[in-house]
């Protein structure tokens, strides 16, 4: 797109007030909340993202009066949707504190202009998954069974069962991600408390700065705070995914059952994840003049990361099939050559291609740093992420040892209405944060730029 | 801020000293000459953490990772006790015979409830140790300390140091090259006193939050003739048609439902016409079917079924002597006696007639379908077959040990 059209059109892209490089970070990232509206892009988007949320209220209303048999789930596929949109939402949400965490240890400084809305991102995708074991449990109004509360049956729940790790582990996940999310964005909240002029806008945000000053020695304890979130964090973020794929580890059903799992679950969820990450951050820098801060160098970074993680997930998949060979046993063996040529080969092909094939074109630095061509490949590879988890369900359930225990899936239109809902979710509670919250960590930003530097001797 | 707020507040003491740069650099510098100067109460303010400052003014390493370790062995010591107590002591699951304490498959709660305990630790630790959350403080009340959040770097020497002195400290932070140096006065227009109104209404609000509680403990407790309240009835509820029932949702309105016209149940299918009626199209069949030899273990099955149904009324030879015979015969009340099995008219009935009569009784016999299996009701037949043979037969007929046995 040409700069100079879209910034006659769009008032983010204009000159940047400030006569130092951290007043132009700081008018950059807060003008947007200081602004009296958003871009009408915003508005369309929003509109869009509601409508979407009331066909997921909607829907899911619908799935709770007349009970659960409204998706198209049947003998033997009883996950079918439900499960399958739960594994896709939380493999988007390892990116932030990915992200966040992983990359911070690692000390990829590039990170802080993305590392927010990424972080952000994390915990509307975990919301969005949350709510479909939720309601897939069949009593929604029951959920509390799940955890160890004394109740007047007195029972506590099965922690030896994966499915109670899994409650655990994305419980956890999420809990983690809202307060290290929360921890990030308090300088930012300073930051926004002292610009904004409204005195709802000043409470509210100094309210949740929570009297945060800026001291050194606060800054000190906070650093230090980061790191240890940060390490905590990274072990958390490779155990969530490797629980979900306990789910269908630990089962003995053919195509489920092998140790690769936790791994190529992980390396799956950051490839999709990141694939998220540039598919928000292509419209949220254009719209909301960013480019300054969330480069076309950062694209290309996460890029490669996509690249690099698809490789691993291709390599999962050949693995896989090598195993089902190298096992010798049937039905093992029958499970995989019936997802690549059975009945749901499409699908396998589908994934084949939008999670090996298509990330390949990352190879060409002049696609690298394309951002059509970045914000197709991260739509193809979420659609191919959705696949993967679509064929590993429905293929092994459908074909499981005897042939008397074989069925179709075939999905009802409250499936795809509460799939394409759980998009309206997302992208509300995204858009909401895009206009509200700090989308940049400002302080993060400054702290790595030439002018930080104190120039000592 | 307005002036009239400033001027109100003039006349507060002195909280201390803010000078304002413009880089790190010079904030860093004048910062190490604070920390020589030997001042303990100041502070610098950024609107980045500056990496290396803390040697710059004497911060030492703050206790932090030590609450997050407690933190850790506590979400660890949790995880653990509470899955024993619960899986292994209070309620027991047992499980294909695994004992009901194996903890490797409890590692992976002990691990989240590690790292959610250590988490909480971090953030508030962090919150504690820096005295957040900080509703108010004297700085809030410079209009340019806003930027401290910013673009700018503020140092302030607060007046109650021990070193603080109104000229030494001043020159010391002059000599710093600063921006602009100024006084910052104690805070005496926020209030640090909340509204009694405010007070009034979360004490309220609180109190009212706690009924919904007290209304399920209560309900918990005490005892009803109007069964659970349910919000949602689950299964709680769940009326059923009894056997006989008449259910107006069936056009034939009953509750039973007949199976469709010609359901054979599994097992059932009596395809031989020979075997289960005896017959071969209109006529009775003459022999056996072919499912039945003519052995001496059939033989000695049909014995053993006379012996059990025949017998008691047509006696163990089969002339219509058995003992409910004799019995009735004596109360004579109209007692229609069963048939000698050896009369002609009965031997020369063909075998296919003699197992309907067994299957479907004659005269006061009932039929004994319900009791007799099909292939016992033919042993019967042959049983009696011999029966019949062993009165008329002639020596002739014998083989030749058994007439050497009469002898």
């Amino acid at each position: 797109m040409d700069t100079r059209a879209s910034s006659i059109t769009n008032p983010y892209n204009g000159p940047l007030e400030g006569d130092n490089a951290f007043a132009q970070i700081t008018h950059n990232v807060t003008r947007i909340m200081q602004a009296p509206r958003p871009p009408l892009a915003w508005y369309i988007a929003f509109a869009f993202a509601l409508s979407l949320l009331g066909v997921f209220g909607l829907s899911l209303g619908f799935v709770v009066w007349e009970g659960i048999g409204a998706w198209g789930h049947v003998h033997p596929v009883a996950w079918g949707f439900p499960i399958v949109n739960f594994v896709f939402w939380v493999g988007i949400g390892h990116a932030g504190t990915l992200i966040s965490a992983v990359l911070f240890l690692f000390r990829q400084n590039w990170r802080t202009a993305i590392n927010r809305f990424a972080e952000a991102m994390t915990i509307f995708a975990v919301v969005c998954a949350a709510v479909f074991p939720g309601v897939h449990i069949g009593r929604p109004w029951l959920p509390y069974w799940m955890f160890p509360i004394p109740n007047q049956m007195q029972m506590w729940p099965q922690f030896r069962s994966p499915l109670e790790w899994d409650v655990f582990a994305v419980g956890t996940y999420a809990t983690v991600s809202i307060l290290f999310w929360y921890m990030g964005m308090i300088p930012d909240f300073a930051t926004f408390r002292d610009r904004s002029t409204g005195t709802v806008r000043r409470f509210v945000y100094g309210l949740v700065a929570m009297g945060w000053r800026g001291s050194s020695r606060q800054w000190h304890r906070y650093e230090r705070a980061y790191l240890l979130l940060a390490g905590l964090a990274t072990p958390l973020v490779l155990s969530v995914h490797s629980v979900v794929s306990f789910d269908f580890a630990t089962s003995q059903l053919p195509g489920w059952h092998t140790t690769i799992f936790p791994p190529y679950f992980v390396a799956g969820a950051i490839f999709g994840g990141f694939a998220m990450v540039v598919v928000l951050a292509v419209p949220a820098r254009e719209f909301f003049g960013l480019k300054r801060i969330i480069t076309i160098k950062h694209l290309e970074l996460m890029a490669k990361v996509i690249l690099a993680t698809g490789m691993i997930v291709g390599y999962a998949y050949a693995m896989e099939m090598f195993v089902a060979w190298y096992s010798g046993a049937m039905y093992e063996q029958f499970a995989f050559l019936n997802r690549a040529f059975g009945n749901y080969a499409w699908a396998y092909w589908t994934m084949i291609f939008c999670n090996v094939v298509s990330p390949q074109v990352f190879w060409f630095k002049k696609m690298r740093t394309n951002v059509w061509v970045i914000l197709i490949v991260g739509i193809i590879v979420n659609v191919g992420m959705w696949f993967e988890r679509f064929v590993i369900i429905c293929t092994s359930l459908t074909r499981d040892f005897l042939p008397a225990n074989w069925g179709a899936f075939i999905p009802s239109p409250v499936d795809y209405a509460t799939l394409a809902g759980s998009f309206g979710l997302f992208f509300t509670l995204f858009l909401l944060f895009c206009r509200y919250l700090p989308m940049v960590a400002m302080a993060e930003v400054k702290a790595f730029i030439p002018e930080s530097h104190v120039h000592d001797h | 801020m307005s002036d009239s707020e400033q001027t109100s507040n003039s006349a507060a003491p002195l909280y201390g000293v803010l000078a304002e740069y413009d880089t790190p650099t010079a904030l860093v510098k004048a910062a190490r000459k604070v920390r020589d100067a030997g001042y303990r109460r100041w502070d610098t303010y950024t609107p980045f953490p500056i990496h290396g400052i803390e040697k710059d003014m004497g911060i030492t390493m703050t206790k932090l990772p030590w609450f997050v370790l407690v933190m850790a062995l506590v979400g660890m010591a949790t995880g653990t006790l509470f899955q024993y107590w619960t899986n292994g002591i209070d309620y027991r699951w047992l499980i294909s015979g695994k004992p009901f304490w194996s903890w490797p498959a409890n590692i992976p709660i002990i691990f989240e409830m590690t790292i959610l305990f250590s988490a909480f630790g971090a953030l508030g630790g962090m919150l504690f140790l820096n005295n957040l959350p900080l509703p108010s403080h004297p700085l809030d009340l410079k209009e340019r300390f806003r930027r401290a959040s910013d673009d700018k770097f503020f140092l302030v020497v607060e007046a109650s140091d021990s070193k603080f002195d109104d000229k030494e400290t001043r020159d010391l932070l002059g000599g710093t090259a600063p921006v602009v140096l100024e006084d910052v006065l104690e805070d005496r227009i926020t209030s640090s006193v909340v509204p009694r109104a405010l007070m009034y209404s979360m004490v309220i609000l609180g109190a009212a939050s706690l009924v919904p509680f007290a209304l399920f403990a209560q309900s918990r407790s005490a005892k009803s003739r109007e069964g659970r309240l349910h919000v949602v009835w689950d299964m709680d509820f769940t009326p059923a048609y009894k056997a006989q029932e008449g259910n107006i949702l069936f056009g034939d309105q009953r509750a039973m439902r007949a199976p469709p016209l010609g359901t054979i149940a599994q097992g059932h299918l009596e395809e031989d016409d020979h075997m289960f009626t005896g017959k071969v199209g209109d006529s009775y069949a003459i022999g056996l079917p072919s499912s039945i030899t003519a052995t001496e273990a059939t033989m000695l099955q049909g014995k053993q079924q006379f012996g059990i149904y025949c017998a008691p009324c047509h006696g163990l030879g089969g002339e219509g002597n058995g003992m409910v015979n004799e019995r009735a015969s004596t109360l004579k009340q109209g007692w229609v006696p069963p048939s000698n099995l050896h009369q002609q008219y009965i031997k020369e009935q063909p075998a296919g007639q003699l197992f309907g009569t067994i299957t479907n009784g004659i005269r006061n016999m009932p039929g004994y379908a319900a009791q007799i299996d099909p292939d016992e009701r033919w042993a019967i037949v042959l049983y009696l077959r011999a029966l019949q043979k062993s009165r008329a037969a002639s020596v002739d007929e014998l083989s030749d040990a058994d007439r050497a046995q009469l002898k």
